[in-house]
């Protein structure tokens, strides 16, 4: 399977599905659209409901390769795109003495290729997804630096010249809302905002995910999820890579284990465990 | 693309129209882009078509929802003609309560009786008074000074670098193999990256209930100032609930900044509940004040919540913010001690508990916040 050969929705479906990602109408009209336009896909959602996954499943249905980026604090174009390998220039400087030129010190032989630059040079026999992950931790300069790759998916690098990908690599972003992105940047890009699935899909999705769980513990579980989401006022909520722990964890213990025992799959924060104890919000689950 | 009828550039303008008209933003670009996803799905089928235009148009959470009103506005709801939503939304409108800005002292305004002192010495002057005694002139005088009060701000070191004329953080690679190009591959000239200094996320969240109404409007010009002059500011004012004003502060022009800002704050001059507003911005909008960020509350303590609630919440911002301060006008007096139950329940969990009645407060306030 290709990308050529996702031409409706029902394929994006069917293509996630046939890596256990199970995605709603919306989402796979998403994926399908930012194929067929060529455009990169913005996916927004609270944590854990499964938005680094979509580019997992596209790639792994495709036969694409998975080029991720990892954004984090300080993250520039020497980390993402290409870098010059310093020292081995310094020890061929000194080997020549000094009798090489420019041009061959910042050649192909000393560049060091990013992730980013992979993925530019990847050929149209070699489909690639690109996964920029939380792309909020990133600094503006980046951003910036995004805008004008994604726009024509092409990069200047001075010493080299222009380098422009043969086929456009399918592009998946996302962002955990700790800051707005720029504007300009969201307007390169399809939006799509992944939400909560329902019970139904959450527990087809534990029973995807969790091969041989029993049917019980799949409803016990999603049951028990949908009660803590319920819950506003705790300071995280699950999200469905939660459910999916806490039927693992399920699983690996006795079948009739108080829930309360093993919260620590789910509710990471200290007050949330106190209040959903206090509140007997999982009784008879 | 050619095949399209002109019928449907029409529709899709009309869409376009109510999007904007609710505050969506689509350029030409995301209107041709929606031109082409439309070619792409069944347009027989209103779910495709609404999910394909929403894709495209839409490009934040808020925006999702004008786009639903915007579609509904032009076909209708599914299954019928008509159109009964386009009026709600006016009766919607009408039977909204309306806000004010706090009262302009208007009777001040008569400038003709006042003498006018010469503007150094009146700055001067202004620095110690009391906000709630400003007259309207005195604010219009003291824009200029919170305006650039406003830019000073709590910095924090990036893992960005750049270059350095000192030998500290680490060698400029880049530059060396560059510069010892000149001397025979010998690296005699070497070169150094040190860090940089990047604005810390400053999350500024003001009182704007009834007993605040006389400090709300300065302080709010100093909210609307900071959002202006820095980035990565957030701004939120609260009464019984807390409302994000930071887009509506956005901009340039002070008094239309205060006015949306106000429009959007639906309990302003009404009860005060700090505890569950400040559980509201923990839970939701934790992550925009996330870790690392300067919390400034700007508040008199007068709570009618629960003093326990409050704790709480104050303990869950101390722990996942860097500093957390809180500006109150009441404690300028000399013989301020926090007794209110608000104050006493949240005075434990504060980095800093500053006066916030006075230019003068502003400035201290400032200056803690360019060494944090």
């Amino acid at each position: 399977m290709s990308f050529s050969s996702i031409g409706s929705a029902e394929a994006a479906r069917e293509a996630l599905a046939s890596q256990g990602y199970l995605a709603d109408r919306p989402l796979s009209l998403a994926v399908h659209l930012a194929l067929a336009l060529a455009q990169p896909l913005l996916l927004e959602g609270e944590a854990g409901v499964g938005k680094t996954e979509v580019a997992r499943a596209l790639a792994a249905a495709t036969g694409a390769r998975l080029i991720r980026v990892q954004c984090h604090e300080g993250i520039d174009v020497h980390h993402a795109l290409y870098d010059w390998d310093y020292s081995r220039q310094l020890l061929a400087l000194r080997a020549a003495e000094g009798g090489i030129d420019e041009g061959e010190l910042f050649s192909r032989r000393f560049l060091l290729r990013r992730p980013l630059l992979d993925a530019l040079e990847a050929g149209a026999d070699d489909p690639v997804v690109v996964l920029i992950d939380e792309v909020d931790r990133a600094d503006e300069e980046f951003e910036a630096f995004l805008l004008e790759l994604l726009s024509d998916f092409q990069v200047t690098i001075p010493e080299l010249g222009t380098i422009a990908a043969a086929v456009p690599p399918a592009v998946v972003l996302t962002s955990n809302r700790t800051r707005e992105l720029h504007d300009a940047l969201k307007r390169r890009c399809l939006y799509h905002w992944i939400e909560y699935p329902d019970p139904e899909r959450e527990r087809e999705i534990v029973r995807v995910r969790v091969p041989g769980v029993p049917e019980a513990v799949a409803a016990r579980v999603v049951e028990a999820v949908g009660r803590l989401r319920g819950e506003s006022d705790l300071y995280k909520l699950p999200g469905v890579g939660e459910t999916i722990v806490w039927a693992r964890a399920l699983l690996a213990l006795d079948d009739r284990v108080p829930l309360g025992e093993t919260l620590g799959a789910v509710l990471k924060v200290h007050e949330d465990l106190v209040r959903v104890r206090e509140r007997g919000v999982l009784e008879g689950v | 693309m050619s095949d399209f009828g002109t019928g449907v550039t029409i529709t899709l303008g009309a869409l376009v129209r109510e999007f904007r008209a609710r505050g969506g933003r689509a350029g030409v670009g995301e209107v041709i882009a929606a031109h082409r996803a439309l070619s792409y799905v069944d347009c027989a089928s209103r779910e495709d078509t609404r999910l394909a235009l929403r894709t495209v148009l839409c490009s934040s959470r808020p925006e999702l929802d004008w786009f639903e009103a915007a579609f509904l506005a032009v076909f209708g709801a599914p299954g019928q003609r008509e159109q009964p939503l386009r009026e709600l939304g006016e009766i919607e409108r009408e039977v909204l309560p309306r806000v004010a800005v706090p009262d302009l002292d208007q009777s001040s305004v008569a400038v003709g009786e006042m003498a006018v002192p010469a503007a150094w010495s009146s700055v001067e002057l202004l620095r110690e008074k009391d906000f709630a005694h400003y007259s309207e002139e005195e604010r219009l005088l003291a824009r200029e000074l919170i305006a650039r009060l406003a830019q000073r701000g709590p910095t924090r070191r990036s893992r960005r670098t750049r270059p350095d004329r000192r030998r500290s953080h680490a060698p400029d690679l880049r530059r060396t193999v560059r510069a010892s190009l000149r001397t025979g591959g010998e690296p005699l000239h070497r070169f150094w990256r040190g860090p940089t200094v990047r604005p810390r996320q400053l999350v500024l969240v003001c009182d704007v209930s009834g007993s605040m109404a006389p400090y709300a409007r300065m302080l709010l010009q100093y909210l609307h100032a900071s959002v202006v002059a820095r980035r990565r500011v957030e701004a939120f004012a609260f009464g019984t609930r807390l409302t994000r004003i930071t887009a509506e502060l956005a901009g340039r022009d002070p008094d239309r900044a205060l006015e949306r800002a106000t429009a959007a704050v639906l309990d302003m001059a009404g009860g005060t509940r700090i505890g569950s507003s400040l559980a509201e911005l923990n839970r939701v909008h934790g992550r925009r004040v996330g870790r690392g960020s300067v919390v400034v509350i700007l508040s008199d303590g007068w709570d009618r919540g629960d003093p326990a609630l409050l704790s709480a919440e104050m303990a869950r911002l101390r722990r996942t913010a860097y500093r957390l301060v809180w500006l109150n006008p009441l404690a300028a007096g000399p013989a301020y001690e926090p007794l209110t139950r608000g104050m006493r329940a949240a005075v434990p969990h504060t980095d800093r508990l500053l006066p916030g009645d006075s230019l003068a407060s502003l400035e201290e306030l400032a200056a803690i916040l360019e060494e944090m």
